[in-house]
């Protein structure tokens, strides 16, 4: 993917791409001509590896489709409604309005608007997410800077509808808000005046391959495909200077000079890590010289507390990045590497194409603007569990090396004095859980992606039984990191709908906890039946054979098995 | 005429999809059926990249043919 693709550019790169096997369902609805940004986020959506399939509304019917049950739009059933309003359209309905004071309330019919929209899905069982497109701040110049004390001048109600936006969008779950003005302002030209005359071209072509292109980011990371890790050279990229040779007294951090451009960089990677990215470091240098500027700078921002791979050797850049990967267990496609040396970044990108590896400007004082205009770090849930990763990460390089000392698995899980947790969900768990559904791409038997609110519906469903399992052991604790939910059948059959696990406790026996723990409260409830299935997907391999492996036995060829609850033996783990 | 007509008609087929297109002066609208009001406005402005040149409404609007869409070219070049 690419930003900077015209839309002819990306028009050509698409045409003959094959489609790979990861669909997406998308509607757009407008009030102006949308044909073209269709279009691009179709091929950009191709770029990026999915199947798409893209409804356009009419032209101008926003509410008619959402509130007409039977209208194409539920019969095409979205993943993802996207609305997408031109303030300029609303500029004219604006004007429409003769009071004033009505004018002064306007922002009012917008945000009203935009909540029965929400109803109106919901009302006709669409569980699809609606991204909705901020108001593009358009001054119509009738007050100048006297705007902000008129309430019924336009500019002023456009700031209030946005407000409003935001309002709806921290209280609704399935509302999404994209903002539209970032990405204007960095592009010049972004309207071609003669073409919205004539033909009712809202925004350039290349425009709206631009914003397409961020809304394909947006869209990749709702389903659960974005960036987790940050990997960091650290001479000349964290700071100015080379440790080996300049020495701490010399390298460039701080307040002086263009050490300020790496201090901001630093405050930058200090703020993602605290939303949960983690950091990890990857340097061609001596261990112990690397980690002194972390250890007796006192200007620098970043603290090896911070870091959850410190790798600094003189191996191959790759293979070191491979180690951390490793050390994680996250996927190549999430993780990002910043180095300024572009043969450095060049061994990386030959080797692991997956990882993302910006090419840094020369001047540090564009490092973290740059950085910034690429939008790498779009994410689909936040929760305050992000904050413990780092400690979990480390804790984690630690069971590693205690790996070595042990031959025998049996013995070394035995060592790990492993304590876990099963219970229903609590209401305190629902958005890690739902976090844990958008996340979770390996260890995840059926790929269902749930929000807050699907997870609340299956908590208080009578048709549901829900699991949630935590797990800590000598080391430290890694809170909630599995989750099943079962569907029901009948009277005595249940389905596995979900069963994920975060591959930070891979190979520790949590899913025969697990099992040997559901089915006896099955059995308690008079239910004999276990069904599931696994539904493939380019990354959930690591499962194929999970439901063999819990001794279900196959219904027919395909991925279809059942187990008979009273016939079923414990499984042997070493949790308790 | 015979340049910008080479020029259009490697710019129309890929616009338009289409490899077998084959421009001439008196080509409308309606011989090509990619043609259609929207991949206009797309030709429109891949033309006005091409030449770096920007069309005056009026002309846009006027167009009947391939011919008259490159004397707009000559004016303005």
């Amino acid at each position: 993917m690419n930003l900077n693709l015209s839309y002819r550019e990306l028009h050509k790169l698409a045409k003959d791409l094959p489609r790979a096997n990861n669909a997406i369902k998308i509607a757009v609805l407008g009030n102006h001509t949308t044909n073209f940004f269709c279009k691009a986020l179709e091929n950009h959506l191709l770029l990026a590896g999915y199947d798409p399939s893209i409804f356009e509304g009419d032209y101008d019917q926003i509410d008619m489709t959402l509130i007409d049950e039977s209208s194409q739009l539920y019969n095409f059933n979205p993943e993802f409604v996207i609305v997408f309003e031109s303030t300029l359209t609303i500029k004219d309905n604006f004007y429409a309005i003769k009071s004033n004071l009505d004018r002064s309330q306007y922002y009012k019919q917008l945000s009203n608007k935009a909540k029965s929209r929400v109803s109106h899905l919901k009302n006709n069982n669409c569980n699809a997410k609606i991204i909705y497109l901020s108001y593009e701040l358009i001054d119509d110049a009738l007050y100048g800077n006297l705007f902000s004390k008129i309430p019924h001048s336009f500019y002023n109600q456009l700031w209030k509808a946005n407000n409003a936006l935001i309002n709806i969008s921290e209280n609704e779950n399935s509302f999404y808000l994209f903002d539209i003005n970032k990405h204007l302002s960095g592009t010049t030209n972004h309207r071609d005046w003669p073409a919205y005359i004539n033909s009712d071209l809202h925004y350039s072509i290349d425009t709206f391959a631009e914003l397409s292109y961020h809304v394909t980011l947006f869209l990749k990371a709702l389903k659960g495909n974005f960036k987790k890790c940050l990997i960091l050279d650290l001479d000349n990229t964290i700071w100015g200077g080379i440790i080996g040779d300049d020495g701490i007294d010399n390298i460039q951090v701080g307040a002086l000079g263009i050490g300020k451009a790496f201090t901001k960089l630093q405050k930058w990677v200090k703020e993602l890590k605290d939303r949960g990215i983690i950091i990890s470091v990857c340097s061609k240098n001596n261990e112990d010289v690397a980690k002194t500027p972390f250890l007796e700078h006192s200007e620098m921002i970043l603290k090896l507390e911070d870091i959850s791979v410190f790798v600094a050797n003189w191996n191959n850049k790759a293979d070191n990045i491979r180690y951390i990967q490793e050390v994680l267990n996250i996927g190549f496609d999430s993780m990002v590497f910043i180095d300024d040396n572009p043969a450095e970044r060049d061994i990386v990108k030959q080797s692991l194409p997956l990882v993302t590896v910006p090419d840094l400007p020369e001047d540090p004082a564009l490092y973290l603007p740059y950085l910034s205009s690429l939008n790498l770090f779009e994410t689909a849930s936040y929760s305050d569990n992000d904050k413990d990763r780092t400690l979990q990460y480390q804790q984690e390089a630690e069971r590693r090396k205690s790996i070595t000392s042990v031959t025998n698995m049996d013995d070394y899980l035995k060592s790990l004095e492993m304590v876990g947790t099963i219970e229903s969900f609590k209401v305190e768990d629902i958005p890690r859980i739902a976090q844990l559904t958008q996340r979770s791409n390996q260890f995840n038997l059926r790929t269902k992606r749930y929000t807050d609110e699907d997870i609340t519906r299956f908590k208080n469903s009578d048709n549901y039984l829900t699991y949630s399992i935590k797990l800590k052991d000598k080391f430290g604790d890694y809170g909630l990191i599995s989750v099943v939910i079962l569907k029901k059948i009948n009277k005595t059959t249940f389905f596995i709908d979900t069963w994920i696990m975060s591959c930070r406790v891979l190979k520790r026996g949590v899913e025969f906890f697990a099992l040997n723990k559901i089915v006896k409260d099955l059995l308690n409830s008079n239910i004999s039946i276990l069904t599931g299935e696994y539904l493939e997907t380019q990354k959930n391999h690591l499962v194929s054979d999970l439901l063999d492996n819990l001794s279900f036995s196959k219904i027919d060829e395909g991925f279809k098995y059942k187990l008979e609850l009273n016939h079923f033996n414990p499984i042997k783990n070493h949790i308790s | 005429m015979n340049q910008y007509l080479d020029i259009l008609n490697e710019l129309f087929r890929e616009v338009l999809d289409n490899e077998s297109i084959d421009l001439k002066p008196e080509t409308t609208a309606n011989d090509i059926d990619e043609w259609d009001s929207i991949n206009h406005i797309y030709l429109v402005v891949e033309i006005e990249k091409k030449f770096n040149i920007k069309f005056k409404s009026s002309q846009i609007l006027e167009w009947k043919n391939v011919g008259e869409i490159i004397e707009s070219i000559q004016d303005k070049k």
